[in-house]
């Protein structure tokens, strides 16, 4: 697959202490809205980067829109819990888009305690001429008022604003890891690890807890949600767990679990460690599900749950690693994992800032590299490949030289275009498709 | 730091862990385990996995996918090395195999060390009473000895909308339910009293689980201290 580079740094260097600004900025997600039209990325440091992309020219054909800042706003402080003397960090774990119905943006934000509802709206008229403040927004003594005059509203440069409208907190003791807005667009839920919450957007003070479990015995084997992504049109959620997958539809008694055999052959201690599911979706069209965990890709029949229909190696030469990425906590990696607009293709992150991409109709992978310094700008990606023994061919990348601090966790894919996004710690790099 | 009144099985393989444990106070401020375990002499995997533990559980807020994870991990590990196990052939790690072969016959010991050692920990930074037993003493009506958390006024406001979906559903899920370890319960679900878990035993009375259930009463003890910030509600 060629694809065309678009780079961006989402962050200026004008943070003296290179330490702290690596990572206050490294990106914790990535996110489309509905058309595309714009990115957030979300990162350690509360912040959220908004990108839009910029309406095709006539003057430029050969170039695809691209994507510049559009908005950047604090989302989340740091806070401090005084009970139990412990911080809440600041960092976006998940950002959502509510469909848009006016001229203003709506997103939700997330960090490990609050969900926040942000309004993104542009300003590009400023009302001038008033009676009762001058033009700094002093008041005017009312005596000195001689005639009144109505205030116009005159063209500035456009200004694009960001504004909580509302916060939703105290709901959640363990650490939101995901939110979604639901097809009525009134409501949203929140997951943490044992709990799911549903909220109205109207009300913030009050949520209804529509699925949690207490500690029991047993309960360690199996109840920490690690995600958890409704589908809409089918009222099904789905709810992975470490050991496996559940499908539940609010109507049915049972829950259907998804889970495939172990292989015996493969059995280690880690087994279980790196089967969990660190991502779970939905593809468009609702008849597929895509569970990552650490060494493969898996889609799922929605109804077959003895086995998946798919399974991708991501990085299988990882498998004889284990012990080590034990020991460095890298086998805890929860690495994303995202479908094209049409379902044909998915895209899941590994170390050493590849990615890896897996077309499902021709059985084809290709992995590929976001850095810069390996590739420039406009310039075409090229694949790259692993080296798992014997002898390393000349662009090959050994194991061993894996960089295991370079991960991609977060990537994201246009609705509709051959457009993706990929974080790589704290770079955001765009993709296009290549036009001939 | 090893609790008195404890039985010690092997006192060479419990002063071994005693220097594993020693290491991580010494090394409490360490933010990554993974630079710990370097000399060969500690680095076997039931070493590391202890340390693991205790590292996550020292986090004022645990990563909960984390410690189930290590724990279950553990737990396997442990079952590896119980010499009454019967487990096929397990590819073992590339561990020492002195250390390794020294702690198969001490694994209960060395489980128990730590596990003491941690619920004393615990009781340390949980503020609870010296009592071993936190959850006995503070039942849902009852609050830690620090009074009512002021956060709680919010989470009040959560009580009456306990509409869970799917009460009756999802009970099945959850037949392995064994609550004997304690008797508080903040959520207390129509099926209480479920036929127990098939995996982790309760019985104190069967030795083989008792290292497991020691494992999930400390999760438990954990969880529930951490959960006494919500509502006693009736059920979800």
């Amino acid at each position: 697959m060629e694809e065309d580079i678009d780079t961006r740094k989402i962050n200026n260097s004008f943070l003296r202490d290179h330490s702290y600004a690596t990572e206050a900025d490294i990106i914790s997600t990535v996110e489309f809205n509905h058309t595309g039209e714009l990115l957030a990325t979300g990162d350690k440091g509360g912040r959220v980067v908004i990108f839009q992309r910029e309406q095709e020219s006539k003057n430029q054909v050969h170039r695809r829109g691209e994507y510049n800042v559009y908005s950047t706003f604090q989302s989340h402080e740091p806070e401090f819990d005084y009970l139990k003397s412990l911080e809440i960090e600041e960092k976006i774990n998940k950002i959502r888009w509510l469909p848009q119905q006016n001229a203003a943006y709506f997103l939700l934000s997330t960090n490990d305690k609050t969900v926040k509802l942000w309004k993104v709206s542009e300003r590009d008229k400023r009302p001038e001429g008033y009676n009762l403040k001058d033009e700094e927004g002093r008041l005017r003594d009312p005596a000195t008022i001689t005639s009144l005059r109505v205030p116009v509203l005159r063209p500035m440069d456009l200004m694009v604003e960001a504004a909580p409208r509302r916060v939703f907190a105290n709901a959640h003791t363990y650490h939101i890891n995901s939110i979604s807005v639901n097809s009525d667009y009134e409501t949203y839920m929140s997951a943490d690890d044992l709990r799911i919450n549903l909220w109205n957007f109207e009300i913030t003070n009050q949520s209804f807890s529509i699925l949690s479990w207490g500690p029991r015995t047993g309960w360690l084997e199996r109840r920490v949600l690690s995600s958890f992504q409704p589908h809409q049109c089918r009222n099904l959620y789905l709810l992975s767990y470490p050991k496996h997958l559940l499908a539940w539809h609010h109507q049915q008694a049972q829950p259907r679990v998804f889970e495939e055999p172990e292989d015996p052959s493969n059995r280690s201690f880690f087994s279980e460690i790196i089967s969990s599911i660190s991502d779970v979706k939905f593809s468009h069209s609702g008849r597929y599900i895509m569970t990552r965990d650490y060494l493969t890709v898996k889609v799922w029949d929605l109804n077959m749950e003895n086995r998946p229909i798919e399974t991708y190696q991501v990085h299988d030469y990882l498998r004889s690693k284990l012990c080590s990425l034990y020991e460095n906590d890298c086998i805890f990696d929860k690495f994303e994992c995202v479908w094209n607009g049409s379902d044909s293709v998915i895209m899941t992150g590994s170390y050493n800032n590849f990615f890896r991409m897996f077309d499902r109709n021709t059985k084809r992978d290709v992995t590929l590299e976001a850095s810069r310094e390996n590739s420039k700008p406009r310039a075409i990606l090229k694949p790259r490949k692993v080296c798992v023994g014997g002898k390393r061919r000349k662009d090959e990348i050994s194991v061993d030289s894996l960089d295991f601090s370079k991960k991609i966790l977060h990537t994201a894919w246009h609705p509709s275009e051959n457009i993706i996004a990929v974080a790589a710690t704290n770079n955001l790099y765009i993709f296009q498709d290549k036009v001939n | 730091m090893l609790s008195k009144g404890l039985k010690r099985k092997r006192e060479e393989e419990e002063e071994k862990e005693a220097l594993a444990v020693d290491a991580w106070w010494l090394d409490s401020g360490h933010p990554a385990v993974a630079q710990a375990p370097q000399p060969v002499a500690s680095s076997s995997l039931f070493d590391l996995s202890v340390l693991k533990l205790h590292h996550s559980l020292r986090q004022s807020e645990p990563d909960l996918r984390h410690l189930v994870l290590v724990v279950n991990t553990l737990r396997r590990i442990q079952a590896s090395m119980a010499p009454a196990a019967a487990l096929p052939s397990v590819p073992t790690p590339p561990t020492a195999p002195g250390a390794v072969d020294n702690l198969l016959t001490s694994s209960d010991a060395a489980l128990s060390a730590s596990m003491a050692s941690l619920l004393e920990d615990l009781s340390h930074i949980e503020g609870l009473s010296q009592a071993p037993q936190p959850l006995v003493d503070e039942g849902p009506p009852g609050r830690p000895t620090g009074g009512a958390p002021p956060s709680l006024g919010a989470l009040d406001l959560l009580g009456p909308a306990t509409g869970c979906l799917l009460d009756d559903g999802l009970e099945g899920l959850f037949e392995d339910i064994d609550t004997s370890m304690y008797d508080s319960e903040l959520w207390a679900p129509a099926s209480e009293g479920h036929k127990s878990s098939p995996e982790g035993g309760p019985g104190k009375e069967e030795a083989p689980e008792l290292d497991e259930a020691e494992l999930d009463y400390l999760m438990d003890v954990l969880v529930g201290t951490q959960a006494l910030e919500r509502p006693p509600g009736p059920g979800r």
